[in-house]
């Protein structure tokens, strides 16, 4: 302010701050059209750089389940993760996966089962014959995958485990242990994280326990050694690095719906309909992708499990 | 001193503001050519043009605090230039939303400001920056008066909350950042309501003008209202 002059001549600050505008909205505008330009060239697929590392897991079945299209790269798939234990911006997780050790692991099965157990990761994995599952994988974010995952189904380990008659629940617990998840430090979530099912999806033969990737071993930011996958319902479903199975007679807390109970829910289906409050589902950006598509009720698995939520409203219970 | 010799000497200062100012623009071309923008460009490039709004904002708010405070003037003659950035990020990152991330879809643009607290309250920050951005030339000043021009610019502290509460309701669950630009403006904003300290340079201390010219300080005008 101690440069405004009552006394300046028009033909003198004019000139300046018209040029000084131009030069910056012109500016501005060349580089805006640049990187536009470029944005397009980029989502053409420069991001698949990366091959798939790690080591190999036996595959006994590979089952594609996502219409036939193009998977995500190896690198699109470990670089933007939203795994908050390991930070909160995507590209935290595949920078601090170092600190987590996903072996040895063990997974402990309790509550309503008339076998609960503690077993090492390994061994679950050995006494199932894997398979390859490719699924599209919608973010609550509005973004999605195509990710070929490697697991074993979930029904069939319910099964083993035989849950009680009261089981009517699988609740789901991520390792607490802010030395390995240093992201636990901070609290932007109640920890350990926690996600839950009910029995019958948990026993729909789409939920899968995801233990690889593109047949390799599942990388830490991806949530090694174990996280469960659940191609209908968004990805926060999905929790990761899992050391607890239990099986209750009372639906589950879980970790977003207790920090925003408003805004996720315990179902979290995949729903065009219902919106999250601050911004639209019925659209999504496949990672690569520029114009965003729409999105499928139930991420287009509607065939296989809508009968799940027959006579259920799921704008209440989304 | 002629208004010559003074525009020459100010000259370096206004081109390293501008080229200080363009060089997040630099760095998400060069990023992008470098394929470092992620998985997501098109997420990651709108994040950063947000981002760097709100820097450019708090940096021109610290102009008069830096005056006043610690007896530095030639950060008042970046505002206006810091100012007219903020607005061209500003006025990209809703370019950008409209044009690239919603793929021109104009009429989705008119539902989310409709529907959604947290873009109505983003497009209402960009929109209180663009009488401000108008009327930023010397002329303008001279046209509304040096008082109501004051009275009206002071509107950037309300585009600027504006906008950390559009980067608040943001995020989903990690709010630091938007946090640390709500400590930063409501600093910025204390120190200008808050009775201000003995200004170094006592009234009558020899100045470049004579006093009677110099323009009023905000907090005069504050206390005359």
């Amino acid at each position: 302010m101690a440069r405004w002059r009552p006394d300046l001549p028009d033909r003198d600050a004019t000139p300046e701050r018209v040029w000084l505008r131009r030069r910056e909205f012109l500016a501005l505008g060349a580089a805006g059209a640049g990187a536009a330009l470029l944005g397009g060239r980029l989502l053409s697929g420069r991001a698949a750089a990366g091959e798939p590392a790690g080591a190999a897991l036996p595959v006994a079945r590979k089952v594609e389940l996502a219409g036939g299209e193009k998977e995500s790269s190896w690198d699109q798939i470990t670089t933007y993760n939203n795994f908050y234990e390991l930070g909160t911006e995507k590209g935290d997780p595949a920078a601090k996966a170092g600190t987590l050790h996903p072996r040895p692991w063990t997974v402990r099965i309790d509550g309503e089962v008339k076998r609960s157990q503690t077993l090492d990761v390994d061994a679950l994995i050995r006494s199932f014959s894997l398979e390859e599952r490719v699924y599209r994988m919608r973010c609550v974010e509005a973004w999605s995958m195509v990710i070929p995952w490697v697991g074993l189904p979930l029904g069939e380990l319910v099964r083993r485990v035989e849950p009680t008659s009261r089981a009517r629940y699988v609740a789901f617990q991520t390792l607490l242990d802010p030395e390995q998840l240093p992201g636990e430090r901070r609290r932007v979530l109640e920890w350990p994280y926690v996600e839950g099912l009910r029995i019958d999806e948990a026993t729909h033969p789409l939920a899968l326990l995801a233990v690889g990737l593109y047949g390799r071993v599942l990388p830490g930011q991806n949530g090694a050694p174990l996280r469960l996958v659940v191609p209908w319902k968004y990805g926060f479903k999905g929790a990761k690095s899992i050391v607890r199975i239990t099986f209750q007679e009372a639906q589950p807390t879980t970790t977003w719906n207790l920090s925003a109970p408003g805004e996720y829910g315990f179902y979290a289906n995949v729903n065009p309909e219902v919106d999250h409050p601050r911004w639209s589902q019925a659209r999504e950006r496949r990672i690569g992708e520029f114009l965003r598509r729409k999105t499928l009720p139930f991420n287009g698995y509607g065939d296989q499990v809508a009968s799940l939520y027959a006579g259920m409203d799921l704008r209440k219970d989304f | 001193m002629t208004s010559t010799s003074k525009k020459t000497r100010r000259w370096p200062l206004h081109a390293a503001t501008i080229a200080a100012g363009l060089m997040p623009i630099v760095k998400i071309v060069a990023d992008g050519f470098l394929g470092r923008l992620g998985a997501n460009p098109i997420e990651q490039i709108q994040d950063r043009l947000g981002f760097w709004t709100l820097t450019l904002l708090v940096l021109s708010l610290a102009a008069t605090p830096a005056h006043d405070l610690l007896g530095l003037t030639w950060p008042a003659r970046t505002r206006r230039t810091l100012g007219l950035l903020a607005f061209g990020y500003a006025s990209l990152h809703l370019v950008w939303y409209v044009a690239v991330d919603q793929g021109g879809d104009v009429g989705l643009l008119v539902q989310d400001v409709a529907k959604r607290k947290f873009m109505t309250i983003g497009f209402l920050a960009w929109l209180v920056l663009v009488p401000l951005a108008v009327t930023s030339t010397s002329r303008w000043v001279r046209r509304l008066g040096y008082v109501r021009w004051k009275r009206l610019h002071r509107l950037v502290y309300g585009a600027a909350l504006l906008g950390v509460v559009h980067f608040v309701w943001r995020v989903k669950a990690d709010a630091r950042v938007p946090f640390m630009f709500a400590g930063a403006i409501g600093g910025l904003l204390a120190l200008r309501l808050f009775p201000r300290l003995p200004r170094r340079a006592a009234p009558s201390a020899p100045t470049s003008r004579p006093a009677a010219t110099r323009a009023p300080r905000v907090g005069q005008l504050v206390k005359r209202r």
